[in-house]
């Protein structure tokens, strides 16, 4: 039985599963929208608590990172912030960089600078609240 | 071999508008951000580390390039957290009348400038 009231091209398993031609559906949007809402108060508070010690000390600023809630704030941050920017940067190489392997390859570059910088943050947090006073 | 064709929708012939502006800037700000924690990343590690490492990253940071490269980022982390606001309140489908687009838009170029401002102040005044 074919539906005359619809003359897409696409197949009724491709419209059942709602990928679209992304073959992701929205995740990527959502997952945008998701990160940006987490960094709100995230982003607000470390900037609040980064301005108290505003001086830099050592000792200051390793202080106010190895209290608890605060070493956890910051890695939520770290975490979701850089999962964002990694989301971010790939819209913006996508978008300008037509050369299909250039892009691959600058998509595939950015994606580990991106996981390696929050690796070596997050485990310079654990380190710094691990380590405090020892 | 690659034709020299305009580029669609002829950016440059557009007369800038409040919208389109603002909407680079937050892409600007964006990618300026993800390169830019770099430093945020080697900060934490040099406080990590600690001693004399950190108190070479320090007086980097204190030196008035680097004072300017952190208000740098200030701005566009505050205009990117502000924009970023406007941008999820569209997506809960308010604001989106053009009167609505620009008022937003203002606000957002109002938050901007205090932190600025703000931050000017702290880094280079206080």
């Amino acid at each position: 039985m074919t539906d005359h009231s619809n003359p897409s091209m696409r197949s009724a398993l491709g419209r059942a599963k709602g990928l679209g031609s992304s073959r992701s559906g929205v995740s990527h949007w959502w997952m945008q929208r998701l990160t940006a809402m987490g960094m709100v108060p995230l982003v607000l508070y470390c900037l609040i608590g980064f301005l108290c010690f505003a001086d830099a000390s050592e000792a200051a600023a390793r202080s106010w990172i190895a209290q608890p809630f605060n070493s956890v704030a910051l890695i939520l941050l770290l975490g979701t912030g850089f999962y964002h920017a990694a989301l971010g940067l790939q819209v913006v190489i996508e978008d300008y960089i037509s050369i299909e392997s250039r892009k691959i390859l600058m998509l595939a570059f950015m994606k580990m600078m991106m996981t390696a910088f929050a690796v070596f943050s997050i485990y310079s947090v654990l380190l710094i609240t691990l380590t405090n006073g020892a | 071999m690659t034709a020299k064709r305009p580029l669609s929708p002829h950016l440059m012939i557009y007369r800038p508008q409040l919208t389109s502006m603002m909407s680079i800037t937050h892409r600007l700000t964006g990618v300026a951000l993800g390169l830019g924690s770099l430093f945020f990343v080697w900060w934490l590690v040099a406080l990590a580390h600690g001693g004399a490492y950190y108190d070479l990253i320090r007086s980097i940071a204190e030196h008035a390039l680097g004072r300017l490269v952190l208000l740098g980022f200030f701005v566009a982390v505050s205009y990117h957290l502000a924009n970023g606001i406007r941008h999820l309140f569209w997506d809960f489908g308010i604001g989106l009348s053009l009167q609505g687009v620009y008022r937003g838009g203002y606000v957002v170029l109002f938050v901007a400038a205090i932190a600025t401002i703000g931050g000017a102040y702290l880094l280079f005044f206080a």
